[in-house]
């Protein structure tokens, strides 16, 4: 199974028949596993890796570091829910060290995600402090290398 | 000046070889899917880059011992015996050489004097045959067999021996055919070289990349093998380290101390930042060899069954990362089948009777390539059948 995870994670395009012969199994086993995975949302969803820099979209990211009060209770659970139910906000993890999230917030202008930090996120009642870094180069994402170097030549020889 | 007087004849009685043709054509059309690279399609990992390109910045620039560096030799000794059983001495049974090719063309020469007789199975890969005739040895083809899965089998051998017979290669896992020798395999072929004097060149450059629960089993782990055996093998395949032309033989220390002095004259030592690549290869490589094999096994599956649905019969390979496809059902020798599918429908793949006569009635694919231009080329070759059929 965790095979068939990491095969779709690094090409979710692969057909149901080729997964059946990578991993040596029969479609219908590939197709009801397939199907397990998606009902219990291991599999959460399929989605492109894309290099917005290479289209017309403006878009800028921030990388937000928030300190803030856990709530009795609640621990860091109700906080969060509070910060990750922004659609601006695109990806939220809760981290050990000198403050308590990292969220990933996107907007299209930069005063766009400074808007959204000072009027939408930083009043929100347990957030302490927010610092904000804007992302200025993507190298690597998701594991996949952004920077495109010439890719090194295969000479075809006696071998 | 009249060259063809000057130059040595058994230099240029040497054939070109029939792989590079194809490719020459290939070279000359757009749109070309190929088929045809016999090298990892991975780059060498980063940390074993990253050690060559330390070694440089430290001014590592001066020859090693001829041997190579005392500890890429212990890594290679203690790699040899934890991956494959094997007790190789660092100090008098190791040497590093450019590639396995240059261990295979030390080993021949050390060991084969004019007339010898060499037995080389074919289908193989092709450069055994050619460095035995400039050692002024004969090269005496085995064929192997598709209904033994070109396995080595005693009776291939046995009709061929003489009294001039010196030495057997045993090039497994097999370029082109993907065939492995089985633990079983080896100690029948064993039983029967224990009662003779022939001695062993073991090319295990694709070792690594066997695909069965077994594993690689090297023919010097049998019992009484090792002392007649010349291991050959490296980096290029296993660690993706082709450009680096760096490998190793091993063998007893009297063969060895010989090919030595061979090595010693003609390369006096392999690269210097590739043996410091090498030595972090082998301390921290063992999860990327693991890693590289998984995915080349995932490949080798969807290549086979992909053709077999395409009504192409194919024995399963085993090892290295080549398929060997039976194609004489469509009625064309290897060298047809490759030209047409290169016309019509733009895939280069090697015809088997490149790698010797019996490799005619196959084709060559290697399976190293991504698997988005492994299914273009299926479709393709589909649509060559199916046109092919009507």
């Amino acid at each position: 199974m965790l095979k068939l995870l990491e095969l779709l994670k690094s090409n979710a395009k692969l057909t149901n028949e080729q997964l059946a012969s990578m991993l040596g199994m029969s479609v219908e086993e590939v197709e009801k596993t397939i199907a397990k995975l998606e009902k219990n949302k291991t599999i959460v969803c399929y989605s492109a890796v894309i290099n917005w820099d290479k289209t017309e979209k403006d878009s800028t990211t921030a990388l937000i570091e928030i300190k803030v009060s856990p709530q009795r209770g609640h621990g860091f659970e109700a906080v969060a829910e509070r910060i990750y139910q922004f659609p601006e906000v695109k990806s939220l993890y809760l981290v050990s060290g000198a403050f308590d999230f990292l969220a990933v917030v996107e907007g299209k202008t930069l005063k766009d995600v400074a808007t959204f930090v000072s009027s939408r996120l930083a009043p929100l009642d347990q957030i302490l402090s927010c610092s904000t870094h804007f992302l200025l180069k993507k190298y690597k994402d998701d594991g996949v290398v952004f920077v495109e170097n010439e890719p090194p030549v295969r000479e075809e020889g006696l071998f | 000046m009249d060259y063809d007087k000057i130059l040595n004849p058994s230099v240029c009685e040497i054939k070109p070889s029939g792989i590079r043709r194809f490719f020459d054509i290939a070279a000359e059309m757009d749109d070309v899917i190929t088929l045809g690279v016999g090298e990892p399609d991975f780059m060498t990992p980063w940390h074993i880059r990253e050690a060559g390109i330390y070694s440089l910045e430290t001014g590592k620039t001066f020859y090693t011992a001829n041997r190579g560096l005392a500890a890429l030799c212990d890594e290679i000794s203690s790699y040899l015996s934890r991956r494959f059983g094997l007790k190789y001495d660092p100090k008098s049974e190791v040497v590093v050489t450019v590639g396995g090719s240059e261990a295979i063309d030390i080993a021949v020469r050390a060991l084969v004097s004019p007339g010898d007789e060499v037995l080389i199975p074919e289908p193989s890969f092709v450069c055994y045959s050619p460095i035995t005739k400039l050692a002024g040895g004969i090269s005496v083809p085995v064929p192997t067999l598709e209904k033994n899965d070109f396995r080595l089998t005693v009776d291939d051998i046995k009709p061929l021996i003489t009294p001039k017979t010196k030495l057997l290669v045993l090039p497994f896992p097999n370029n082109p055919t993907g065939a492995v020798m089985r633990r079983s395999d080896l100690e029948a072929l064993a039983d029967f070289l224990r009662g003779t004097d022939i001695m062993i060149l073991s090319d295990e450059i694709y070792g690594e990349l066997t695909y069965t629960e077994e594993g690689h089993v090297s023919i010097a782990s049998i019992d009484g093998m090792r002392e007649r055996t010349v291991l050959v093998s490296g980096f290029s395949k296993a660690y993706a380290m082709t450009g680096w032309r760096l490998g190793y033989a091993c063998a007893p220390a009297p063969i060895l101390k010989q090919m030595l002095k061979i090595h010693q004259f003609c390369i006096m030592c392999a690269p210097t930042s590739a043996q410091y690549a090498a030595i972090e290869a082998l301390r921290d490589g063992d999860e990327d060899i693991a890693m590289m094999r998984e995915s080349y096994d995932m490949r080798r599956r969807l290549v086979v069954d992909g053709l077999r649905k395409l009504g192409l019969p194919c024995f399963e390979p085993l090892g290295a990362f080549y398929v060997f496809p039976n194609i004489s059902k469509l009625g064309l020798t290897s060298e047809e089948f490759c030209t047409q599918l290169l016309h019509s429908k733009k895939v280069a793949v090697v015809p088997g009777n490149a790698f010797g006569e019996s490799g005619e009635g196959f084709v060559r694919i290697s399976y190293s390539y991504s698997v988005d231009h492994l299914v273009e080329a299926l479709e393709r070759i589909g649509a060559f059948i199916a046109e092919f059929g009507k």
